[in-house]
């Protein structure tokens, strides 16, 4: 009997970006099925957070195509991709330093609830925004951490928020760009806990360097070398692939 | 609307055009180089002007009180970087705005203490003070030729410094990155200084060859700044060749429009509306035209620090 | 990149001077006092100026607003007060006088005029965003200028204050002043509310980091935009009541240094507290006052006092104030 056909949460189709001459995405196709965790490896300038970007829309592709949840998004700016539903976290920690870790996730969850076109009533007092806002912030383990402004955080606390923030979103998909970047080794332990804990509720997009972690989690793995998908498969298949162990894993892998 | 009517204006706007371009140089530079707003740079334009005003009265002689006016203008200038700017490199915008601000405030009265409120006058050379036949029926100012002459003068000087000397690569690189060049080991401040004299410099030299023109009074340096602003945004910041051609444009857009306005608002409306209409829009050409580029071209025509 | 917030601007407006609230309340409370002082000196003169000081205040409170929670500096703000004092004139030298027409159309007008040019600017930033804001101010400015019937380069004398409903309450001087003081109380609130509403923080958010909040899914030139239109209704209302309190509308009132003037106000004040715009506006006016008292030759001082400002006082007048508590506090 034929295995149904599960439709991708997100399809990409010969996207293609070129800085001059420099060709930083070749032709890349990949899909995300529901509630997958898949990898994405590739040594440095691979072009991964290149591909990551044109994901959400940071930056246009030359060419190819987009389609989030069946929906083309080619074209879509990058709010317009995350009011869908694409969340992402930034490999350089992009929060807001002077809110509080609070009002950082608060404004992801008043990103979804209601207009923002009100005046009058103080949001930070909401708890409508406030509650959500603390189970995410609890999910990663930065609740007690809730009303210090968010610039006082550690490294490793700053990477957790990105995560939460992306959480209050309630993504449908999550671009994670690098999570484990600069942090120690418990900081990394926690975010793999965090990480395997969400698996299955959303799928995941998972750039990462710590190999450790990317074959802890992975469902998926594809892997990317200058700009090319050299290998997609499962974790087994893209270890025991020649081509790859040649290519980057050989170093790591020891 | 005659030819010889439209040739002159068009060398008025050029003429235009090269005292903006002197002016908006080192404006450009200081902004594309050291990240700082001077709204000074217009009070530098206005002491030039009365410096060799001051020289001439000294001296007698146009070209010595030029030379003089010249090198007192680069000494204010750097006393100024050396008092005050120094302090604000590292500094919001805004404290700029504000310091640049006073500065003027000072200045513009500082003159009207030392020199009286009232316009002062520089009379030019007598050998250039004529006019010139440049084709049957158009007379033409030779002191203009001059202005126009002596500012592309300039332009090619900076050409060939800017882009065939260390300095002018070093200059280009601190427009583009400076906190890289610096980080090169290159001493910074120096390269600020050289910068900033040598724009103050330009600003003086304009300031003095337009004087036997215009007349010589405090604030006219205001007007002037604002047009200045306009030709180094739309030529985008930290480009000099940006500025020349913005400069250019400006001046001819700007000339040509207050010009042949009326005539052409004539063409859409009867004559007592277009004498009211025609000036109005003659004064608001040049910010049409930089909110025209800047809708194009968010960062002007060539923007040193790159397209984003 | 322009950064015009990093390192002078204090704390968010809980943590200023005193508590969020003693500063408001005794700057309110002074200048609800001011008449009653003035009736034993010269009290048309403090009265006029005082007036002139709260209507700054107002249209300095919109454009902290724009520099201080939204990163937006505009240089061009002067045109919304124009527009508004030219709605005043113009529709008086009609013979329409009420403000219940006057003032709708001076907010109307004023708000157009922002949404259109807003709609321009916005898609610029930093400095190229500072000239843009200052080429449309000075547009307003010539087009002001040229309007002959209406007094062209001179202005135009308001013959008639505003009346309300037939009622000419703007006419006594002290009723002015207390009708300028309510605006100014009314615009203070506003942008309170707005800053701390659902609004104020994605705006404020815009301001902090401009790519985060897109990838939450904010556009944030959509709220950008309603700050500037708001903002620019701000002024027009500061514009009406200044047609109102000097009798007269000239295009001087939307000149650049105007424009100038008012972010001096600001910045004097303490950008981004609310407080700090009103005080600028206070310790600017006064201050110019005092000093053309003096000598006629006053910007020689007041020039270098901006300066020594601008270089030794980052925060302004606030940002100093909190910083000599704190030594004091050791």
């Amino acid at each position: 009997m034929a295995e149904p056909v599960v439709q991708p949460v997100l399809r990409i189709e010969g996207l293609t970006k070129n800085f001059g001459g420099l060709r930083v995405t070749d032709n890349v196709t990949l899909d995300v099925r529901p509630g997958e965790l898949h990898a994405v490896i590739g040594p440095n300038g691979a072009g991964k957070t290149t591909l990551i970007n044109q994901i959400s829309g940071q930056l246009r592709a030359d060419a190819g195509k987009i389609m989030f949840g069946g929906e083309d998004v080619t074209h879509l700016s990058v709010d317009k991709r995350a009011e869908r539903g694409l969340a992402r976290s930034f490999q350089i920690t992009s929060i807001l330093p002077r809110f509080s870790v609070l009002e950082n996730v608060a404004l992801a969850v008043q990103a979804r609830q209601g207009t923002s076109f009100k005046f009058f009533g103080s949001a930070a007092d909401e708890g409508a925004l406030n509650k959500p806002a603390m189970e995410a912030l609890d999910q990663v383990g930065l609740a007690a951490r809730a009303m210090i402004p968010a610039g006082e955080l550690s490294h490793g606390e700053k990477r957790a928020l990105e995560l939460a923030i992306a959480l209050a979103m309630e993504p449908k998909l999550l671009l994670l760009d690098e999570p484990m970047a600069g942090t120690g080794h418990d900081e990394t332990e926690r975010l793999v806990t965090v990480l395997r804990s969400l698996k299955g509720r959303f799928p995941m997009v998972l750039v990462e360097h710590d190999m450790g972690a990317v074959f802890a989690l992975a469902d998926r793995i594809s892997v990317l070398i200058y700009g090319r998908i050299l290998a997609s498969g499962t974790p087994a298949e893209v270890r025991a692939d020649p081509q790859v162990v040649t290519a980057y894993l050989g170093d790591e892998m020891e | 609307m005659s030819t010889s009517l439209l040739i002159v204006q068009t060398l008025n706007g050029l003429q235009l055009g090269v005292l903006l371009f002197l002016i908006a140089a080192g404006l450009t530079l200081v902004f594309g180089v050291m990240d700082f707003i001077n709204l000074a740079h217009g009070v530098q334009y206005m002491l030039g002007a009365y410096l060799a005003v001051m020289f001439y009265g000294l001296t007698g002689n146009f070209l010595t009180a030029l030379v003089l006016a010249l090198g007192a203008a680069l000494v204010f200038g750097l006393l100024l970087e050396f008092i005050v700017f120094r302090h604000l490199y590292d500094r919001d915008h805004l404290d700029q705005v504000i310091a640049t601000f006073g500065i003027i405030l000072f200045l513009n009265q500082g003159v009207k203490i030392l020199w009286g409120a009232s316009p002062l006058s520089l009379p030019m050379p007598e050998a250039l003070s004529g006019s010139v036949v440049l084709m049957p029926g158009i007379l033409y100012p030779v002191w203009r030729l001059v202005i126009i002459g002596s500012g592309l003068g300039v332009a090619l000087l900076l050409y060939v410094l800017v882009n065939h000397t260390r300095v002018g690569m070093l200059v280009r690189a601190g427009a583009s990155n400076a906190a890289m060049v610096s980080a090169l080991g290159v001493n910074i401040r120096r390269l600020f200084m050289i910068v900033f004299g040598f724009g103050t410099m330009l600003a003086g030299f304009a300031g003095i060859m337009i004087a036997p023109i215009l007349s010589v009074e405090p604030g006219m340096g205001d007007t002037i700044l604002i047009l200045a602003f306009v030709v180094i945004v739309i030529g985008g910041i930290g480009s000099i060749r940006g500025a020349f051609l913005a400069a250019l444009l400006v001046g001819l857009v700007d000339t040509l429009g207050r010009s042949f306005a009326v005539d052409i608002m004539r063409l859409f409306m009867a004559p007592s509306p277009a004498r009211t209409v025609g000036p109005a829009i003659a004064s608001m050409l040049i910010y049409l035209l930089m909110a025209v580029v800047l809708y194009v071209r968010p960062g002007g025509l060539f923007p040193a620090k790159g397209r984003s | 990149m322009v950064d015009v917030t990093a390192t002078s601007t204090p704390a968010p407006p809980r943590r200023g001077l005193f508590s969020g609230n003693a500063l408001p309340i005794a700057i309110f409370v002074l200048f609800a006092l001011v008449p009653f002082v003035a009736t034993f000196k010269a009290e048309t003169y403090v009265l006029s100026l005082v007036t002139r000081v709260m209507i700054f205040a107002i249209a300095a409170l919109a454009l902290d607003l724009l520099i201080g929670y939204g990163a937006l500096v505009s240089f061009g703000h002067a045109a919304f007060i124009g527009l508004g004092a030219y709605a005043v004139g113009i529709l008086g030298s009609h013979g329409v006088n009420d403000a219940l027409v006057s003032l709708p159309v001076a907010l109307g007008i004023s708000g157009l005029f922002a949404l259109a040019t807003g709609i321009v600017c916005l898609r610029t930033k930093g400095v190229y965003f500072i000239m843009i804001t200052l080429a449309f101010g000075q547009m307003a400015f010539f087009t002001a200028s040229s309007l002959a019937p209406y007094g062209g380069d001179d202005g135009l004398t308001v013959r008639m204050r505003s009346t309300f409903a037939g009622l000419p309450i703007f006419t006594n001087d002290r009723a002015l002043y207390y009708i300028c003081l309510g605006f100014l109380l009314a615009a203070y609130l506003i942008c309170r509310s707005l800053v701390a509403s659902r609004f104020g923080r994605v705006y404020r958010g815009a301001r902090e980091n401009p790519q985060r909040m897109a990838s939450i899914g904010f556009e944030i030139y959509r709220y950008q935009l309603v700050a500037y239109v708001i903002a620019g209704m701000i002024g027009g209302l500061s514009g009406f009541l200044l047609a109102n309190a000097t009798d007269f509308v000239s295009p001087a009132y939307m000149s650049w240094q105007r424009s100038g003037e008012l972010l001096i106000m600001v910045i004097f004040g303490g950008i981004g507290t609310l407080s700090g715009a009103i005080i600028g506006a206070a310790a600017f006016l006064l201050t110019e006052e005092w000093l053309s008292g003096i000598t006629e030759h006053w910007k020689v001082i007041f020039g270098p006092l901006l300066v020594i400002v601008a270089v030794f006082a980052p925060g302004g007048l606030l940002g100093l104030a909190n910083r000599l508590r704190r030594m004091i506090r050791g």
